[in-house]
């Protein structure tokens, strides 16, 4: 295969992806117990108790820092008792009325290591997540200028351009319209960058993480279309954030009127203990949160995630594409022959198994229910298949939910280890009938010199080595 | 092209709009529209920009290489080099600017304002936005043009004499004028 070229500031950010996934490894392996049958992460020395565990707040005096810094991002410290049925838990609504996920659920997203901490973009843990949606506070993250704080009573979506009347809508104003409810997939056509010429990043949260799947709630652009009018020769609708960059992106109308919803609404979070009695693994319903683009965001159903603006304050409607610095300079595809594809919106058919994943562990031959996510942005998938033997032979997948349009699927395949080298794969095709292709067959078409060469919309098939120590590996194969 | 529909088409809209048209005069809208939001001028539409490649937008004012020279000195090249050849540097990182004409069909290829943008206009149009980093929007629409008139000069792309304003802007003419094309995807290969 023809060795995709790194240009010196992709080769640097890609070799400081790597030492801070391998610091994150190395954090892991520090906290992991035996209550995980040894799968992840990769640890087989390591048999330390998890911080966290009963027993230990004895040995550290309980001050509220010690404590707070005991508790993973999002939890909240609790002493756990050695028999639960033995004393009375926690008082009803002493959390001040907004829950938090329990403090032995640690999985965060990771901040890709760019110079600046300002515009950068964090991935979501894939392998540490179950079912379809992603948790709202792992829903992965990419921004340009920050994270802005926005007053929804202060922010406003203005609309005009080519349009009968040019009007201004407050969040109350768009709460008000007919409201529509879809889950969606969002991926950042980034996904994927580090592992164009070699496995790169160790992890499915590296090599796939920036991927997220919620259901969204808000209002059809094409309900605010017609309050304001569209006039003839309306061809592409500019898109604006308020955040520090001020993001733009030109879109397509007839995107815009067929599937752009202005989303308020955003689902989904880990199993919270309070709520018990089922047996549950997701969560759902609240408002986007702000690094979502809170209050308002543009969701574009299979476009790639940079032109989902969030923060949207402005919409202007135009004959042209405005030429902006993301849709020239950025977000386009340089090709061997030194042209660039512009407005490459659509993320194409990707699959990926998250268990059993790079570096995990197997702990002997046996049984695994082998799972992953497969999505499409072009519509509902069809169909996965898996391989266990580097794509030698295919065996179909069942799918774990009902296909829905532009959105993940939870597949599983059950396999039964028999202790040798095996090297998964999975591929699915979608309704359009396009099938997920291989690494080579994307750079034999796009060629091969990848950043910043054609470093986006690498959708490949991925490849897991698992050696005869049960351990898992990224590879390309 | 695309004629507004009645709100009547709207699915499910119907029965809730007519009965409230018709129950309430003051809250009948024409039942074409909701009737919500604010109708909005010019004058409060000034404060947004966004500039296409033919110029439209472009606010009066100008500037040249000379007067940029200064406004680069002390607003851009912290952070993209005293020569436009960027800064990786942790907490910095600010994108290289000039040079890598030449370069995009090699296996190194070098995308900066010089080499790979294909329209002025854009770089008015993002700087004007969002730069500085640290201190979006603050320069003036001359400080703007005149920094936007030192990179296009530095890059050889305008003479060191040119003045840039809204109607000299949009005739410079980037050396990767005509290196896009549209999105050729669906990849037929993939369907031999």
């Amino acid at each position: 295969m023809a060795s995709v070229i790194y240009d010196e500031k992709s080769r640097r950010i890609a070799a400081e992806m790597v030492a801070a996934e391998t610091r994150q490894i190395a954090q892991r392996e520090a906290q992991e117990c035996d209550c995980k049958d040894g799968m992840f992460p990769r640890s087989p020395a390591s048999r330390r108790r998890f911080l966290f565990a009963a027993g230990s707040a004895a040995s550290l005096a309980g001050s509220t820092a010690a404590l707070a810094q005991k508790a993973p991002p999002g939890a909240v410290y609790y002493d756990a008792p050695a028999d639960p049925t033995k004393e009375l838990g926690r008082a009803v609504a002493a959390d001040g009325g907004y829950g938090s996920r329990s403090q032995f659920e640690t999985e965060v997203r990771t901040r890709f290591p760019t110079a600046n901490e300002y515009t950068s973009w964090s991935f979501t843990p894939l392998d540490k997540m179950v079912g379809n949606l992603t948790a709202s506070g792992l829903h992965f993250e990419r921004h340009h200028g920050g994270i802005p704080t926005i007053d929804p009573a202060n922010h406003s979506l203005v609309v005009h351009g080519m349009v009968g009347t040019a009007k201004k809508f407050s969040m109350a104003d768009l709460k008000r319209f007919p409201s529509v409810t879809r889950k969606h997939f969002i991926e950042c056509s980034g996904n994927g960058l580090t592992e164009w010429n070699k496995p790169t990043l160790k992890t499915v949260q590296g090599t796939h993480g920036l991927l997220s799947t919620s259901e969204w709630t808000g209002v059809q652009f094409a309900t605010i279309a017609r309050e304001v009018g569209l006039k003839d020769g309306s061809s592409w609708v500019l898109a604006e954030g308020a955040d520090a960059a001020v993001m733009t992106r030109s879109i397509p109308i007839e995107k815009m009127l067929k599937d752009a919803l202005l989303v308020y609404g955003q689902n989904g979070e880990a199993i919270r203990p309070e709520q018990g009695a089922l047996l549950v693994y997701g969560q759902n319903g609240e408002a986007i949160r702000p690094e979502q683009g809170y209050p308002l965001r543009l969701l574009l159903p299979g476009y790639e995630g940079n032109t989902h603006i969030k923060w949207l304050r402005r919409l202007e409607v135009s004959d042209k594409p405005f030429m902006t610095r993301e849709e020239t300079s950025k977000y386009t595809d340089l090709l061997a022959n030194g042209k660039a594809r512009q407005f490459s919106m659509e993320m194409e058919a990707k699959s990926v198994i998250t268990f059993p994943s790079g570096e995990m562990k197997l702990p002997g031959p046996g049984f695994y229910n082998v799972s992953g996510l497969a999505w499409s942005g072009r519509g509902r998938v069809q169909s996965v298949d898996v391989s266990v033997d580097g794509g030698q032979s295919w065996r179909p997948a069942q799918l774990n939910v009902t296909p829905e349009s532009v959105c993940t699927v939870r597949f599983s395949y059950p396999w039964m280890w028999d202790g040798k080298l095996a090297i998964l794969q999975s591929r699915c095709a979608d309704e359009t009938g396009y099938i997920q292709p291989t690494l080579k067959q994307l750079i034999a078409i796009r060629g091969s010199h990848g950043p910043f060469g054609s470093i986006y919309h690498l959708n490949a098939i991925q490849s897991w080595a698992i050696d005869e120590t049960g351990s898992v590996a990224n590879v390309h194969a | 092209m695309f004629t507004p529909k009645p709100i009547l088409q709207a699915a499910g809209i119907l029965v809730a709009v007519s009965v409230a048209a018709a129950a309430s005069p003051a809250l009948a809208q024409s039942q074409d529209h909701f009737g919500f939001g604010t109708p909005i001028g010019p004058q409060e539409l000034a404060k947004y920009s966004a500039i296409p490649a033919d110029g439209t937008g472009l606010p009066p004012g100008s500037g040249t290489a000379a007067a940029g020279a200064k406004v680069f000195a002390d607003s851009c090249a912290a952070c993209h080099g005293d020569k436009g050849q960027g800064n990786p540097a942790k907490g910095v990182g600010g994108d290289r600017l000039l040079g890598g004409r030449g370069t995009l069909a090699s296996d190194t290829p070098i995308k900066t304002v010089e080499s790979y943008w294909p329209y002025a206009t854009t770089l008015f149009d993002y700087v004007k936005r969002a730069m500085p980093f640290n201190a979006p929007g603050t320069l003036s629409d001359n400080d703007v043009y005149a920094v936007v008139a030192y990179v296009l000069s530095e890059a050889k792309i305008i003479k060191p004499t040119d003045t840039m304003n809204a109607t000299t802007l949009p005739k410079v003419t980037m050396p990767n004028r005509d290196g896009f094309i549209p999105d050729s995807r669906p990849e037929l290969d993939l369907y031999h």
